[in-house]
């Protein structure tokens, strides 16, 4: 593969006239797993939605898999924030996951064949992320960490290029996050990865590199959190409710042991 | 009730009656997930300026009204696509809007005025055969498009921007879907008139989403409770001589509080 996954360049972008985005440049690499941090309103969700190309940037261009990002949002296997689909939808776990296999082609087929064949699909995929007992199920009907794995088999559906997570583990508790994260680590043998999450701590353990989000973006080629990262993270958040002794509290041990 | 069906009316109330709500429940399940209960009570509303057209220029009503709540549900949709969190407003504008545009022109048009009654509140009992035929070509057609467009609509519904992502055309299935819905409400009002479409769209898919797994079930659920709840409602109506359309309401109505009275109970006595 010759070109980069996402190839950001120049990127700026505003809400009603206030900057939400200025100059960004990312360049994602195959096989990387990005974490993109950030405080609230730096952007974050923006950039995310500049990729899928749901939204157009006024300055710079975004590629994905070399074609412009409003034509290439099939490549990406996205992964929205569980808490904002809606709950009591009457749908199956299966029928979740078929979704992830539409096209863009108005006249695909439809016949009764296909059908079968995509359930085929979508229980190889659930077996694959330990959740094909649970195919006939409800969706309502599963706990959030369930939740959270059927959507990524939505997501794994498109057999994509990029996996694309929001907030991935707002909704699942610390054993579940543990989990989760091995689970992604595994799929990041064969798949790019790129994380949103306000959660530093969880995230920086299994990430290889780190991209900080707070209206222009930097680059880290590593998964460090260096003092100076916390700097131009959290310059002024508002009221201070991020504390920095508390990251490194929780944060650093995992890098203090690094091999040297 | 073979007694009922030797009237030739009655006959055509009861097919008039399944059509409608075997419609009402594929529409009324893709309007209840899709949560454009509102929007639908605009159209609604909206159609009776349709019926005022008609009654003016003596058009004929069905074109007249389809056409009118066509054009009040594509500007509905058209809002509601751009600015989401606008758009209730807009609906109520026009839902009075079409309404006024109605009662001026049934007061402009010269004559014996036409009983109001019977678009407000249905007229199931006076539905002709001509109709009926309307009935279920219009109910072979949105059968036929939920179809082929099935998961497409399914992707719109549970997630619409994953759809968008995955390259659906999400905007040109939302006005289909409103396309529908305003032909639905113009053969919903000719049963139970045009202020109680909403409870014939909504109360049906509402108690049946919660036990059904799929799509497909709510639809097919929602129909035929949609069916009980309308020859039931017309079994009353014939027994007691009472409006139709509302005691086709008021079966639902009444099936909808016993609904929430029985899950209350059911969590009630799960927690003892």
């Amino acid at each position: 593969m010759d070109f980069p996954i996402v190839e950001i360049k120049d990127v700026s972008f505003r809400y009603n006239g206030q900057t939400a985005l200025q100059n960004v440049n990312l360049t994602v690499k195959p096989n990387d797993f990005i974490a993109m941090i950030g405080p609230n309103g730096g952007g974050k969700t923006t950039l995310l939605k500049l990729i899928l190309g749901l939204l157009k940037p006024e300055i710079g261009s975004i590629r994905v898999m070399g074609q412009p990002a409003n034509k290439a949002s099939h490549h990406i296997g996205y992964v929205p924030q569980d808490i904002h689909l809606k709950r009591n939808f009457p749908i199956t776990v299966t029928d979740i996951v078929r979704m992830g296999m539409l096209k863009p082609q108005i006249k695909r087929t439809r016949w009764r064949s296909n059908i079968t064949k995509e359930r085929c699909q979508a229980l190889e995929i659930l077996e694959q992320l330990e959740m094909d007992a649970y195919a006939d199920s409800k969706i309502s009907a599963l706990s959030g960490g369930q939740r959270q794995r059927v959507l990524i088999a939505r997501a794994l559906a498109a057999q994509p290029q990029l996996l694309l997570l929001d907030e991935p583990t707002a909704s699942i508790d610390a054993k579940g996050q543990a989990d989760f994260f091995r689970l992604l680590k595994e799929l990041n043998k064969s798949i790019t990865i790129l994380a949103v999450s306000h959660d530093l701590l969880v995230i920086s353990t299994y990430v290889k590199s780190v991209a900080c989000v707070n209206k222009g973006l930097h680059y880290h080629d590593q998964a460090e959190i260096t003092g100076e990262m916390l700097e131009t993270m959290y310059p002024c958040t508002e009221d201070d409710e991020v504390c920095p002794v508390e990251l490194i509290a929780h944060g650093l041990p995992h890098r203090v042991l690094q091999d040297h | 009730m073979p007694e009922i069906l030797q009237f030739e009316f009655m006959r055509n109330a009861l097919s008039a009656g399944l059509l409608v709500s075997f419609i009402c429940g594929i529409i009324g399940a893709l309007v209840v997930t899709n949560r454009i209960v509102f929007l639908s009570g605009g159209i609604a509303h909206a159609a009776y300026g349709g019926i005022g057209l008609a009654f003016y220029f003596g058009w004929p009503y069905m074109i007249c009204t389809i056409g009118f709540s066509l054009a009040a549900g594509m500007v509905m949709a058209a809002v509601s696509m751009h600015s989401k969190h606008r758009a209730d407003t807009v609906v109520g504008v026009i839902w009075a809007v079409g309404m006024a545009c109605g009662i001026i022109l049934t007061d402009l048009t010269p004559g014996y005025n036409v009983d109001l009654m019977s678009y407000l509140f249905g007229s199931i009992l006076i539905v002709s055969a001509g109709d009926i035929w309307i009935m279920l070509v219009v109910a072979v057609v949105i059968m036929g498009l939920t179809a082929f467009f099935y998961q497409d609509l399914l992707a719109m519904s549970y997630d619409e921007e994953f759809a968008r992502i995955r390259g659906v055309p999400v905007q040109a299935l939302y006005f289909m879907l409103i396309g529908m819905l305003a032909v639905t409400i113009v053969m919903v009002i000719q049963v139970v008139g045009l202020i109680m479409v909403i409870a014939l769209l909504t109360i049906p898919p509402f108690i049946v989403e919660k036990y059904a797994k799929s799509m497909f079930q709510m639809m097919l659920g929602s129909g035929l409770l949609g069916a009980v709840f309308t020859l039931s409602g017309l079994w009353f109506s014939y027994t007691f001589d009472l409006t139709s359309g509302a005691c086709v309401i008021m079966v639902a109505g009444i099936s909808f509080f016993i609904f929430l009275l029985i899950e209350r109970l059911v969590v009630l006595i799960k927690s003892i």
